[in-house]
């Protein structure tokens, strides 16, 4: 097997070499094969692996393929961990990449960055696979620092933009500050166990919980508390968890592929699929866990207020994978990893769907984002329109859809959690499915159906997109709708993550939750008379009533409510915390280091003083060379004559 | 008697005497070659003198290359000076001071 998984691994990057280095030799057309030829391998050996282990008796793989170097002990490999958790990451990354892989043809196809943008969004898939499949820190976070890399060169992919560049730039400090705390928790693992590899780690967990560190003073803190809260302030940056959260809705800035590829359905599941992946630490700390189910609690509800008041398409569709994603840690916290990560899996699907969905209206109405702008849609792009209802629906968790079935078993298993923070995360996530339901629909609505806003022009050349656009639509569409039927079984309530993800006793829920399951079709029974059901209904109510039946509401609304209005417009001025406290405060100190530490000390009194000391001395002592050479000689004789005294005595 | 006392007192006048003259002398170059003779053969004085009181040749021998040395190194000087003469028309020590810092 581990040929296998070498060929999933390097084909999307041997793709993303050829496509970027030999770009003009290959052509557009020779970017485009060999790179979706490498997805669609990675993809095709992914889920045969997948099938494997499931109908087969393919078992986990866990070994080193090569080691890069031993340093004090420590050993720095490459290596592969393939159990059920990898090879069901492997099969979602692989298929979403594959569909925005063929999407980018129609998307991108008067773009004159063509291959750039087929070799970066491989190696992004690449790196994705290094990430999910590694089985030590080191290439974890090899993968991880890597995701970001590209996300990086592809939020800002239009780099003669300046709005992209703030973006991207953006994008990437803020995950900087997550990686600063992803690092410190690989280190306080790495110096207590003195292993990189997942297995030591995790067989040393007791160990771990028991010690005891000092940070500041004399207070005493778990080790293990301290190195879980540490990696998911990690996991805060990638999938993107309030408070650094803020780069997501400004990655928009990006081609669309992308947004569906990294700002939805990969990239910021990392932090989720890593936290799954070390469950067996963070099941040893109630505390971590309970600041995890707060963060994602936060998350849930309070970015998808915001989805409520944006205007372009796009941003509704970020601010709705927020919310998606802290439905995802409060999963987590609840450890509920199983739902988490299934949650994560059919999430994937919808929100990819959705992205590319909103892409398609983009190219029907020639670059135009702005929802006010639209409306009306649904005759010009029946596919589109009938895809996004797929997505829509499955986003609400409408009865049936994926993200019914995953998002169900989520609340039940929050509501279940006896953890601290349990009870505000149960308010957060049903108040969410409401919040998520108005604003999904007040999208749907604005784009599909009332009035045609665009103008006269653009109304003329509204078209259905091109076959390469529709194709992944539809293909997406198919698993956003069903998939939960014959999955929600399996991997929710049987040992599908047995060995993967570890539960400790006191917290499984999804073992309670499990006692009561009788197959699909009686969890879709009972999913019928929870509360979420009628909040998700309430919130397309609304989103009916408000943006169809009577449009005018919503502007009276916006001014009655003008304080609100304003809070959400500016994103609880975080941004403006962040740019003009923060970033401010960190200029300033840069400018005070600069001025007063790089310019004044090391310049000023160091290099340059040194040099001014010399020249000074120098000019003091040039006074000496006369020229003469009897001074010469003079100076050499009575020179000699010390030194023969000196020796003398 | 003559000791090795008087022969070392001789040198030693001799030395002396070719130091004074480079400090003293201001005028001429060539009186500064000649001072750096004297030097070498004060020096070499002593070599003899001690070779003669110390019964061992080889001070002598050494006497001969210092000297065939010394003559070329009086050659090479003295084709200096030609030089220095004839791109400077002038050979006073007074006016060599182009090192001058």
């Amino acid at each position: 097997m581990e040929n296998i998984y070498l060929t999933v691994v390097l084909s999307p990057l041997v793709a993303a070499l050829v496509a970027g280095l030999f770009g003009k030799q290959v052509g557009r057309m020779g970017a485009h094969t060999v790179t979706i030829a490498g997805v669609a391998t990675s993809c095709l050996l992914s889920v045969y692996t997948l099938y494997s282990m499931l109908f087969g008796d393919l078992g986990t793989y866990n070994g080193t393929v090569y080691q890069w170097m031993s340093v004090g002990g420590i050993n720095m490999e490459v290596g592969f961990l393939v159990d059920r958790l990898t090879a069901l990451m492997m099969v979602v990354v692989t298929f979403v990449s594959l569909m925005v892989h063929i999407y980018t043809i129609g998307y991108m196809h008067d773009d004159p960055g063509y291959q750039r943008f087929f070799s970066y969004i491989s190696l992004f898939t690449f790196a994705m696979l290094m990430l999910v499949m590694a089985n030590n820190f080191l290439q974890l976070f090899f993968g991880w620092e890597a995701v970001g890399l590209v996300s990086y060169l592809l939020i800002g992919f239009w780099y003669k933009r300046p709005t992209a560049i703030f973006a991207n730039m953006k994008a990437f400090l803020v995950n900087r500050i997550g990686d600063f705390g992803f690092l410190l928790g690989i280190a306080a693992l790495l110096m207590f166990t003195g292993s990189l590899d997942y297995g030591d780690t995790f067989a040393a967990a007791e160990g771990i919980a028991a010690a005891q560190i000092n940070i500041v003073g004399d207070a005493n803190w778990s080790l293990l508390t301290v190195a879980c809260i540490c990696l998911f302030v990690g996991a805060m940056g990638k999938s993107a968890q309030v408070p650094l959260h803020v780069w997501l809705p400004d990655s928009m800035e990006g081609p669309t592929p992308i947004s569906a590829l990294i700002h939805a359905a990969t990239m910021v599941t990392a932090g989720v699929f890593m936290v799954a992946r070390m469950s067996p630490l963070f099941e040893l700390s109630e505390t971590a866990l309970t600041f995890v189910i707060v963060i994602g609690a936060t998350t849930a509800l309070f970015t998808g207020f915001l989805g409520l008041v944006q205007n372009d398409i796009k941003r509704v569709v970020a601010y709705s994978t927020l919310s998606q994603l802290g439905y995802m840690t409060v999963a987590l916290g609840a450890s509920a990893y199983a739902a988490g990560v299934y949650h994560l899996m059919t999430h994937a699907f919808f929100k990819a769907l959705l992205f590319l969905a909103a892409g398609s209206v983009i190219i029907g109405l020639h670059h135009e984002q702005d929802m006010r702008k639209m409306g009306g849609l649904k005759k010009y792009m029946p596919i589109t329109y009938w895809t996004s209802l797929a997505g829509s629906l499955a986003l609400i968790g409408f009865p049936g859809t994926a993200g019914f079935f995953s998002k169900d078993a989520l609340i039940e298993a929050v509501g279940h959690s006896t953890i601290a923070g349990s009870g505000y995360a149960y308010f957060c996530v049903l108040a969410g499915v409401f919040v998520t339901a108005l604003y999904t629909f007040r999208m749907f609505f604005l784009v599909f159906h009332g009035k045609e806003r665009m103008d006269e022009d653009a109304r003329h050349h509204v078209h259905e997109s091109p076959w390469v656009v529709r194709v992944p639509l539809v293909l997406l569409a198919i698993p956003s709708l069903l998939i939960g039927w014959p999955t929600i079984g399996p991997v929710l309530f049987d040992d599908y993550f047995a060995g993967a993800i570890f539960v400790a006793a006191p917290h499984d829920v999804l073992a309670e939750l499990g006692a009561d399951f009788h197959g699909a079709f009686g969890f879709l029974l009972h999913g019928l008379q929870s509360p979420v059901l009628l909040l998700a209904f309430a919130g397309v109510v609304v989103a009916w009533y408000l943006y169809l039946k009577n449009p005018l509401l919503p502007k009276a609304i916006k001014e009655r409510t003008e304080f609100l209005y304003r809070l959400l417009d500016n994103k609880y001025y975080l941004d403006d915390f962040n740019e003009k406290v923060l970033a401010r405060a960190s200029r300033m100190l840069g400018q005070g280091l600069w001025r007063g530490g790089d310019a004044a000390v090391i310049d000023g009194a160091l290099v340059n003083g040194s040099a001014n000391a010399v020249g000074w001395i120098a000019g003091k002592v040039r006074r000496i060379q006369t020229g003469y050479l009897y001074h010469y000689a003079f100076a050499m004789v009575i020179g000699l004559c010390i030194l023969i005294a000196w020796f003398i005595w | 008697m003559l000791t090795l006392t008087h022969y070392l007192m001789l040198s030693g006048a001799l030395f002396a005497i070719a130091v004074a003259g480079i400090f003293i002398n201001r005028k001429n170059m060539i009186l500064l070659l000649m001072c750096i003779e004297l030097m070498l053969l004060a020096v070499n004085f002593n070599f003899i003198a001690f070779s003669r009181f110390l019964d061992d040749t080889a001070g002598q021998v050494f006497v001969f290359f210092i000297l065939t040395v010394a003559a070329a190194e009086a050659a090479i000087g003295l084709a200096i000076l030609v030089v220095l003469f004839r791109t400077r028309s002038s050979i006073n020590v007074k006016d060599m001071n182009s090192m001058k810092g």
